[in-house]
C-alpha cells in the first residue's frame, strides 16, 4: 500500500528545485547538484510507486481536501490527482529520461553561460510534464500543458542566436494557438457536462446520447494535442524547434515532451473520457500513416544530424499513433512499448549528436567522418540507438515495431501493415546514412585532435544504450505484467466504442 | 438571434486573431493576433457561465438564495488562470520580438530566413 499524499511530490519536487536553483545560483556547483537531485528524487518516487502499487489500483489525492470533494450539486469541484497504471508507466519514462539528461547536462551545459537558468527551466518543464501525467482534471491538464510548453519555448531559444530565436518564435506562436484550441475544447466539454473532473465526465458522456457538438470537440482536441505531439499535418514547428535547442533539451523535447503533452493527452482524453469512438480510430490511423511517411521520407534528405533525428521523431510518433488507432489490446501494447523505446533511443541519439558537436563542433554530416576511432563511447552508443531506431533484432525497437505490425495484420489492416514495413525500410536507410557519414569512413585532418566527451556525458550515454539493447526484455511475461500490462489495461477499460 | 449575438461576435473576434497570425508579416502584429484570439477564448469562457438574470455566487445569512439562481462561478476562477497564462505567453513572445529585432534590425518575418529550405 502506498499513501496518496506523496502523489503531489511529482510536481512539488521539481518546482521546489527550480526555485532553490534561482535562489542559490551564485554558489558554484549548486544548480547542477539541485537539478540532478530533484530529477533523481522524482525518479526514485516513481520507482517506489512501481514496487508498491497493486495491479489495477487507482490512487486518488484531493488537492487541499476542502469542501469541493463532497459533491456540490452532484459533481466534484476540487482538483484531483490520479495515479493509475498508464500514469505510472509514463512517469517512469519521463523521470528516467529527465534524470539521465540532468546528469548529461553537468558537462554539456558548460558550453553555455547562465547554467542555472537552464536547470531552472528544465525543472519547470519537468514539473509541467509530471503534472500533465498525474492530474485528473481537464482544466488542470491544460494549465500543466502550458507550464511545460512555456518552459520549452524558452529552452528552445536558449542559445539566443538567430536560428534559435526564430525557431522559438515559430514554436511559441503555433504552440500558443494549440493551447487556445485545447482550452476551447475544454470549455465546450465543460458547458456540456458541467464538470471538469475526468472520471465524472466519463460517466456523464457514457450515460447519454452525445450531441453533434462532440465532433467539434474531437476536432479541437485532435488539432491541439496533435500539434503538441507533432503529428502530420501539425508538425511544421518540430524540425526547427528540436534541432535549435541545446542537445539535452532536444533529447527531452523529442524523447518525452511530445509524448507527455501529445500522445499521453490524446490517449487519456480520447480513450478514457470519450471511450474511443470509431471515428477517432480512423483519424488516428490515417494521421499515423501520414506522419510515418512524411517524417521518414523527409529525414532521408537531411544533412544536419539533429534535423534528421527531428524528422525521424515525426515518423516514429506516426508508429505510436497507428498502434493506438488500431485499438486492439495488441496494438495498444505495441504503441506503448514503442513509446517507451522511442523515448529511450531518441534521447540517446540526440545526446549523441550533442556529444559529437561537443567534441568536433559540427552537426553537418558532410563534414564528419571516421569518428568511431576517436569517440568510441559516442559511436558505440549511437550504434545501439540507431539499430534500435532502425528495428534490427535483438534491439528493443525491433520488438515494438513487430508488435505494431502484427497488430495491424491481426486487425485486418493489411495496407497499413505493408506501409509500416515499407517505412521501417526507409528508416533503416536514413539511419545507415547517419552512421555511415558520421562515424565510418576516413577521419579528416581538422578533427585529428578531438577527444572523447567528459565522464558524466559518457555515463548517461552508456546507461541509455544499455536500455536500448536490453529493452526487448520488457516483453517477457513477468516483466510485462508489472510495467506494460497495467497501462494497456487502463486504456482498454476506458473503451466503450461508438458515439 | 439576439441571444446568440454575443457568441457570434466572440467567434468573429477569434477569427480576426487567427487571420492576423496567418496573414501578417510584422512580428508585433502576429503577437497582437495571438492576444486577440486569447481574449476571444476568455470571453467565450465567461459567456458559458452567464445566465440571464443570474446573480453572483455568494450566499447570504439574511436572505435565502438558491444555487440555481446564481451564475456559474467556476469559469470565473478558470478565466483568471487563463489570463495569467496568456500574460506569460505574451511577455515571452514580446521578449523574443525584442531579441529578434536586435539581431535583424526589423520586425518583418519574411526577412528572417535562417530556417528556410
Amino acid at each position: 500500500m502506498i499513501s496518496a499524499s506523496i502523489v503531489p511530490l511529482f510536481v512539488a519536487i521539481p518546482l521546489a528545485g527550480a526555485f532553490l536553483i534561482a535562489l542559490f545560483k551564485r554558489i558554484k556547483g549548486m544548480p547542477d547538484t539541485l537539478g540532478v537531485l530533484a530529477s533523481a528524487g522524482t525518479f526514485t518516487i516513481s520507482i517506489l510507486f512501481l514496487l508498491k502499487m497493486e495491479i489495477g489500483q487507482r490512487i486518488i489525492y484531493n488537492v487541499g481536501n476542502w469542501g469541493g470533494f463532497n459533491e456540490v450539486l452532484g459533481k466534484i469541484v476540487g482538483i484531483q490527482l490520479v495515479t493509475d497504471g498508464l500514469t505510472l508507466f509514463m512517469l517512469l519514462i519521463v523521470n528516467f529520461v529527465a534524470f539521465i539528461v540532468a546528469v548529461y547536462s553537468i558537462n554539456y551545459m558548460t558550453r553555455y553561460t547562465q547554467k542555472w537558468q537552464f536547470y531552472c527551466l528544465f525543472l519547470l518543464m519537468l514539473a509541467g510534464m509530471n503534472g500533465v501525467l498525474i492530474t485528473g482534471d481537464l482544466f488542470n491538464l491544460f494549465v500543466f500543458v502550458e507550464i511545460a510548453s512555456l518552459a520549452s519555448y524558452a529552452l528552445v531559444a536558449f542559445g539566443t542566436e538567430k536560428r534559435e530565436l526564430e525557431a522559438s518564435f515559430k514554436y511559441a506562436v503555433m504552440g500558443g494557438m494549440a493551447s487556445l484550441v485545447i482550452l476551447l475544447g475544454v470549455i465546450f466539454l465543460y458547458s456540456y457536462t458541467g464538470t471538469l473532473n475526468m472520471a465524472d465526465m466519463t460517466g456523464i458522456l457514457a450515460g447519454s446520447e452525445q450531441p453533434v457538438l462532440m465532433y467539434l470537440v474531437f476536432g479541437l482536441f485532435m488539432a491541439g494535442f496533435g500539434l503538441k505531439a507533432a503529428m502530420v499535418p501539425f508538425h511544421a514547428w518540430l524540425p526547427d524547434a528540436h534541432p535549435s535547442a541545446p542537445a539535452p533539451i532536444s533529447a527531452m523535447l523529442s524523447g518525452v515532451l511530445i509524448k507527455a503533452l501529445g500522445v499521453y493527452a490524446i490517449a487519456r482524453v480520447f480513450f478514457t473520457v470519450f471511450g474511443f469512438p470509431h471515428q477517432i480510430s480512423i483519424i488516428l490511423m490515417t494521421l499515423g500513416a501520414m506522419s510515418m511517411g512524411v517524417g521518414a521520407l523527409v529525414a532521408l534528405r537531411q544533412w544536419d544530424m539533429k534535423r534528421l533525428l527531428a524528422y525521424s521523431s515525426i515518423s516514429q510518433i506516426g508508429y505510436i499513433m497507428l498502434g493506438l488507432g488500431i485499438g486492439t489490446p495488441l496494438g495498444i501494447l505495441g504503441a506503448l512499448f514503442h513509446l517507451f523505446n522511442h523515448s529511450i533511443f531518441k534521447s540517446l541519439l540526440f545526446l549523441d549528436s550533442g556529444a559529437v558537436e561537443y567534441a568536433s563542433g559540427t552537426r553537418d554530416m558532410k563534414q564528419m567522418g571516421g569518428f568511431s576511432r576517436k569517440l568510441p563511447v559516442t559511436s558505440g552508443s549511437t550504434l545501439a540507438g540507431a539499430m534500435s531506431l532502425a528495428g534490427v533484432p535483438p534491439f528493443a525497437g525491433f520488438w515494438s515495431k513487430l508488435v505494431i505490425i502484427l497488430a495491424a495484420v491481426q486487425a485486418n489492416h493489411m495496407k497499413l501493415a505493408a506501409w509500416a514495413v515499407l517505412m521501417s525500410i526507409v528508416t533503416i536507410a536514413y539511419v545507415l546514412k547517419m552512421t555511415r557519414f558520421a562515424f565510418l569512413g576516413s577521419l579528416k585532418d581538422v578533427f585529428a585532435n578531438i577527444k572523447e566527451v567528459p565522464v558524466f556525458m559518457r555515463i548517461s550515454l552508456i546507461l541509455l544504450a544499455l536500455v536500448c539493447i536490453f529493452g526487448g526484455m520488457l516483453l517477457i511475461p513477468e516483466v510485462r505484467d508489472s510495467f506494460l500490462s497495467p497501462a494497456v489495461r487502463v486504456l482498454i477499460s476506458g473503451m466503450r466504442g461508438g458515439v | 438571434m439576439n441571444a446568440h449575438l454575443p457568441y457570434i461576435l466572440c467567434i468573429i473576434l477569434f477569427c480576426i486573431g487567427v487571420y492576423a497570425i496567418i496573414s501578417k508579416r510584422n512580428i508585433i502584429k502576429i503577437i497582437l493576433g495571438v492576444v486577440i484570439a486569447e481574449y476571444a477564448v476568455n470571453l467565450f469562457l465567461i459567456l458559458v457561465a452567464y445566465k440571464v438574470g443570474g446573480r453572483s455566487a455568494i450566499f447570504s445569512e439574511t436572505q435565502v438564495i438558491l444555487p440555481e439562481s446564481m451564475v456559474d462561478p467556476l469559469p470565473h476562477a478558470l478565466v483568471l488562470t487563463s489570463i495569467v497564462i496568456g500574460l506569460a505567453t505574451t511577455a515571452f513572445l514580446i521578449a523574443l520580438a525584442i531579441r529578434l529585432y536586435g539581431k535583424y534590425g526589423t520586425f518583418d518575418i519574411t526577412r528572417m530566413r535562417e530556417l528556410r529550405g
